[in-house]
């Protein structure tokens, strides 16, 4: 692999660790515990809606981000060819 | 069939089915001991972190501390698993290719430093010491109350079982044995719970039941808000600590997730970077399973709690409350002797005194399940303390073994020999351990805690800037960690042994409590390593290129062969 591909390979994956972690932070910090007073005005069922991300939904989040990653991570890996055989 | 019995079947045919996989699956060579030979599926991998990673307390006393916090719990519930995220796509990946054996081999390696190695054996054993003497009294409690044994030969028994597929197996006999428990583990956790979730709610599946409706048309979480408030509480989906409080406590769980070595090394055990990615998805989502299901029981158990018992005639309590007196979880004392159980906020009038962790034990009872399912509860909790347990262990017998002789004063030891002095470690270890959970010290708790604080501003930062920033350099590192730790143990030191009463909000620094403080203690790493490195000078060309090699995925399976 040459210097230059390298280098657009690592930026590729840190730009997708950008996403992915604002994501993560967002779902988490921020709808779990910044904006919780904000979004419990909203109810979904029984859930006020800043309780259930805070329970529930950030767990769900993060499962999610994960397997968005594998699959982001896989196609970046064969398109550089850098894939473990 | 009585209780007793089906307990004394179902946890000895469990046992049994561990010891079987322990004699199927024994390491012959050390990279089988370390890393189960790098040969684990993805699959088996997520479930063996899930039961390695829920110990005695995830399994027994979360639903419980929740259902007496309310909103202030979810710190616990993000705090544990959104960790994971760190973890897969920060740490695993890069380790794996990495490809050694132990997180001190990571941090020895990159900082080119026996110094660093040494700091993280520290720290490493250090985490896992505290941490594994919990699980063995978590162990021993279990034993006591379902099988009618003395908490110390409960202990015993546990001690005796992970010394014989700990020492026998390393990390292969772990890995399989700890897939049997997850099993185990959900299986007990879930069936009260679908049971619990039908009966308050009418829907099967406690994830919803928790947003569900009761018998009358009101919504739980509704009618949990007004009870609370009723009784002199604050509302249960409205918490009391402070928002920047939860902030840090609950980054402080997450980092410090990210950074326990028991779980970090479970990534070295998978063969390519790419299931390393993939294994830890499996393991949050087998973790989720769990972690969604607690919150729900917590509810579930207070209200109960609260419909059942409070304002209860004292002569006609249900059968459960008779039951679980015995064992001093739950206890009552009709001080104005009205006849009446008065569950109130306020100690001066509350005559329920209510331990933690009956939520979870005393399940099955109340929800009127078979005799079978409370048995089956006893199983789970001893398959989730005994999974950690055995975990944290091979860290302990890895760090002796391979780091402190093998790459610290004995090198020129011979693999069979290596095999034999880890196997000896892992003898030490448990018996260590076993002797702590006899004789549990007083700080054990409040240390167990603080585990995560210190493995969140300690081995967290170190490992990213290994990884992420080629400049990072020995003295770096050395002078963060040793910033990090310093900061942080000397926060927790103070309020929790030196001053204990002055340990209130209005005394912490920025209004951060000691459980959250870890994470101020990484930014302060960050901040000094950072520092530290643009003074001093860069690291030797090899080591920059261990870290474009750890950057691509190809070869990996070549690097875990070097050694």
């Amino acid at each position: 692999m040459t210097t230059k591909s390298m280098k657009l390979y690592w930026k590729k994956n840190l730009q997708y660790l950008a996403i992915l972690l604002s994501i993560w932070f967002l779902a988490s910090f921020g709808m779990g515990i910044l904006f919780v007073d904000q979004l419990n005005v909203y109810k979904m069922g029984g859930f006020k809606l800043g309780f259930w991300f805070a329970q529930q939904g950030s767990i769900y989040v993060f499962v999610i981000l994960i397997f968005v990653y594998v699959y982001l991570m896989n196609r970046l890996d064969k398109s550089f060819e850098v894939e473990e055989i | 069939m009585d209780i007793l019995t089906w307990t004394y079947i179902i946890v000895g045919i469990t046992f049994a089915l561990y010891i079987v996989i322990a004699i199927v699956t024994r390491a012959d060579t050390t990279k089988e001991f370390y890393v189960a030979g790098s040969s684990v599926s993805p699959l088996a991998n997520g479930m063996a972190t899930a039961a390695d990673w829920m110990s005695a307390a995830s399994f027994i006393s979360m639903a419980g501390l929740i259902s007496f916090m309310g909103y202030d719990g979810s710190v616990y519930l993000m705090g544990w698993t959104g960790g994971y995220v760190l973890l897969a796509l920060l740490l695993a990946p890069y380790l794996r290719k990495f490809g050694k054996f132990t997180v001190p081999d990571f941090v020895g390696d990159r900082y080119y430093s026996q110094v660093a190695r040494m700091v993280a054996v520290v720290a490493a054993l250090f985490v896992s010491f505290t941490y594994v003497a919990g699980q063995m009294r978590g162990v021993g409690i279990v034993f006591s109350r379902f099988l009618e044994v003395d908490i110390n030969t409960g202990v015993i028994i546990g001690m005796v079982i992970v010394l014989f597929y700990a020492v026998l197996g390393g990390m292969k006999g772990i890995t399989y044995t700890q897939v049997a428990q997850y099993c185990v583990l959900i299986f007990a956790y879930m069936v009260p719970a679908i049971f619990i979730s039908l009966q308050i709610t009418g829907n099967p599946i406690p994830q919803l039941g928790f947003g569900a409706q009761t018998s009358d048309g009101i919504y739980l979480l509704d009618k949990l808000d007004g009870l609370l408030l009723e009784l002199g509480f604050t509302a249960y989906t409205v918490g009391s600590k402070s928002t920047i409080d939860i902030f840090f406590i609950t980054a402080a769980l997450m980092v410090g997730t990210a950074g326990l070595p028991h779980v970090i090394v479970r990534f070295f055990t998978v063969p390519k970077v790419r299931d390393a990615r993939k294994s830890a998805g499996y393991a949050l989502i087998f973790i989720a399973i769990l972690y969604t299901t607690a919150p729900a029981l917590g509810a579930f158990g207070i209200y109960n709690m609260i419909q059942t018992v409070n304002k209860a005639p004292t002569n006609a309590l249900p059968a459960w409350v008779d039951n679980w007196s015995k064992t001093g979880l739950i206890s009552i004392d009709d001080r104005n002797g009205d006849g009446i159980v008065q569950y109130h906020a306020s100690a001066e009038i509350n005559e329920l005194k209510i331990d933690k962790d009956i939520m979870v034990l005393a399940n099955p009872e109340i929800a009127q399940l078979p005799n079978w399912v409370i048995a089956l509860v006893a199983a789970g909790g001893l398959a989730a303390a005994l999974s950690t347990a055995a975990g944290l262990l091979l860290v302990i017998s890895s760090a002796i073994s391979h780091d402190l002789l093998k790459k610290g004063i004995a090198p020129n030891i011979t693999e069979k020999n290596e095999l034999i002095a880890a196997r000896l470690a892992a003898v030490g270890a448990v018996v260590v351990a076993g002797y702590f959970g006899i004789h549990p010290p007083g700080f054990v708790a409040e240390v167990v805690a603080f585990a995560f604080g210190l493995a969140a501003s300690s081995f967290f930062p170190i490992i990213i800037m290994g990884i992420f920033s080629k400049r990072m350099n020995k003295e770096g590192a050395v002078a963060g960690m040793v910033a990090g730790l310093a900061f942080t143990l000397s926060y927790i030191i103070y309020f929790k042994f030196i001053s204990p009463e002055s340990n209130t909000p209005e005394n912490w620094w920025l209004g951060i409590s000691p459980e959250g403080i870890g994470t101020l203690g990484m930014l302060i790493n960050f901040i000094i390593s950072i520092i530290i490195s643009r003074f001093t000078p860069a690291p030797p060309s090899e080591v920059q290129e261990l870290v474009e090699n750890i950057r691509i995925p190809k070869g990996a399976g070549e690097a875990g062969g070097v050694h």
